[in-house]
């Protein structure tokens, strides 16, 4: 039975999440000796659709209704569960991102399945459907078996990693089609951030600082180092209370949890929920004048040190090493 | 406006987490439970703001047994007009989301608030499947919500950035960071609680789609490598040829 896979797009492309659900779909498809099929909503660009196949996708089905241009829950939801049935498809797969989340629920709902979001691993399949999440905000995982016939995951953001292999998919239009009345909320606009670095949940090298700032006029130092690796920038959660920097920027647990590749603390203390969000990153640097902070114990490399020393110092040889 | 928020019972964010029976269960062992920040601090201030700014009454729901009356009274303290809880022990989240929307479906609510997650599941799941059991709008993620007769518009956090919606009531809202401020309750609403009415319903029968059969924390972290503040080239060094990260 073939694993369905929902690929979010931007201007008809697939989007990176896509491409790492595409991966891991795919690997779970071969592991149970399956296709793994796509599938996209709204207008779609059959040229870039295709590369899905070098991620293990054998087909994309696009369901290109102009009115799936814009996100809406409902309809998403209810356009990738028809097309499920009319697969036959018992799994489908979701990137956790802000709009896979949302739909992955109802489509759960929708096909009586059993969800399991938060997903760090394929499921295991040799007695049962057992899947590896996170749980209590990244402190630790728990292994949750699937017990209904029909299965709905949703996979963290770069817990997986994208895949690239070789190979093309074919493009073939859905067969689906959405009433009027499918349709629930209006989309106005959407404001971006400025600025070319990737959003935080999917970032693979994060730049975070804390109070030993001591002010929202000292981050220029943070922003070049960021900018040199190019990282993006992250903060603790005072710093977003007292507005030093933006809300958006807060990671922890009752922030963003990340999992980059690398992530630079610097004046953070490292209390237990700010841990929380961060911990799985795969290495921690942490930078802090106060030998004892917590953070430390988290941490592979650690300098104790003035951040206001020791940060521009950095830069300049990462900049050195990158210009070598 | 007739305002129902989701409420959840969960382990202190400080809580040290550990597991019993062959890692097979949370230890609750020392653990105090509170009621879930984004559910407190966000959902549930600006359901109350909702009801000041436009009438109306803001009820709490909860789904869990009596030992969750202490966090439903906080809410009640906080300033919800009154409480049902849910009698049951469900934690899979079709069950949890199916008594909600149970018993929502004849309540004649306007909006619908959960927090964004759970601290202790993040599983972000019963906004929409409470949405979808009651064929409803679903908005996740809201850091802004302005009403205007019965028309929302919705700031909601997406990678990146926001997005902008419009979603007429009845609609079910998932509440991020932002969208209020938390508000502490003073002595005048921790004695009105007491006397707010909490109505105690029974379950209704759900079906178990998943089971937890194990925990395990992280692996330990070897031990930090200390780098001199002198010698930052030694750190470049470690993360280009030895973490292979820069």
């Amino acid at each position: 039975m073939a694993v369905l896979v929902y690929i979010e797009t931007e201007k008809g492309a697939p989007k990176r999440n896509g491409f790492e659900a595409a991966s891991y779909a795919g690997k779970h498809a071969a592991n149970t000796g399956n296709d793994c099929i796509a599938l996209t909503l709204g207008e779609g660009d059959d040229a870039e659709l295709a590369k899905l196949g070098a991620y293990g996708v054998s087909k994309v089905i696009k369901i290109d209704d102009a009115r799936l241009n814009s996100f809406d829950s409902k309809a998403y939801a209810k356009a990738i569960s028809e097309e499920a049935k009319v697969l036959g498809i018992h799994t489908v797969i979701f990137s956790q991102s802000a709009n896979g989340k949302s739909i992955a629920s109802r489509v759960a709902v929708r096909l009586q399945a059993g969800i399991v979001s938060g997903a760090v691993d394929v499921p295991d399949t040799s007695n049962g459907f057992l899947v590896k999440k996170t749980a209590f905000s990244g402190k630790a995982f728990a292994f949750i078996n699937i017990s209904s016939e029909n299965k709905v995951v949703a996979i963290v953001p770069n817990s997986f990693g994208i895949h690239q292999g070789s190979g093309s998919a074919s493009v073939e239009k859905g067969s689906v089609s959405l009433s009027d009345s499918d349709f629930s909320v209006t989309v106005k606009e959407i404001k971006k951030q400025v600025g070319d670095t990737l959003p935080l949940p999917e970032a693979e090298l994060v730049v975070s600082a804390g109070r030993g700032m001591k002010g929202p006029e000292n981050w220029g130092i943070i922003e070049d180092l960021a900018k040199v690796l190019g990282a993006t920038t992250a903060c603790s959660r005072p710093v977003a209370d007292v507005g030093w920097r933006p809300h958006h920027e807060h990671v922890g647990q009752t922030g963003v949890a990340i999992r980059p590749n690398l992530y630079i603390a610097i004046g953070i203390s490292g209390a237990i929920q700010h841990l929380a969000g961060v911990n799985q990153s795969k290495v921690i640097v942490v930078i802090n004048k106060d030998p004892e902070a917590p953070f430390f114990k988290a941490a592979d490399y650690g300098i104790v040190g003035d951040a206001f020393e020791v940060v521009p110092k950095l830069t300049e040889a990462i900049k050195k090493l990158k210009s070598a | 406006m007739k305002i129902l928020v989701c409420i959840s019972s969960v382990p202190d964010t400080t809580s040290k987490i550990t597991f019993s029976d062959g890692d097979t269960k949370f230890n609750t062992d020392g653990v105090q439970w509170i009621l879930n920040p984004y559910d407190e601090w966000y959902a549930l201030v600006r359901a109350l703001e909702l009801k000041e700014a436009g009438g109306g009454n803001v009820t709490v729901i909860n789904v869990g047994g009596p030992d969750n009356d202490a966090i439903i009274r906080k809410a009640l303290a906080v300033g919800a007009d009154d409480a049902i809880r849910v009698n049951s022990n469900v934690t899979e989240p079709f069950q949890v989301a199916s008594q909600i929307a149970n018993a929502a479906k004849d309540g004649g609510y306007d909006i619908i608030f959960t927090g964004k997650e759970t601290i202790n599941y993040n599983g972000s799941n019963i906004g929409g499947m409470v949405a979808e059991l009651l064929d409803m709008a679903f908005v996740s993620y809201a850091s802004k919500l302005e009403m205007s007769g019965n028309i929302a518009t919705i700031e909601r956090d997406i990678e990146g950035g926001k997005e902008v919606v419009e979603v007429k009531t009845p609609f079910v809202v998932s509440a991020s960071k932002g969208l209020a401020e938390q508000r502490i309750p003073n002595m005048k609403g921790i004695m009105m609680a007491k006397r707010k009415p909490l109505n105690v319903v029974e379950e209704v029968p759900s079906e178990a789609r998943r089971a937890i059969q194990k925990y395990i924390l992280p692996a330990p972290k070897a031990a930090v490598k200390l780098i001199s503040p002198d010698n930052v080239e030694e750190l470049v060094d470690l993360l280009h040829n030895e973490a292979k990260m820069i």
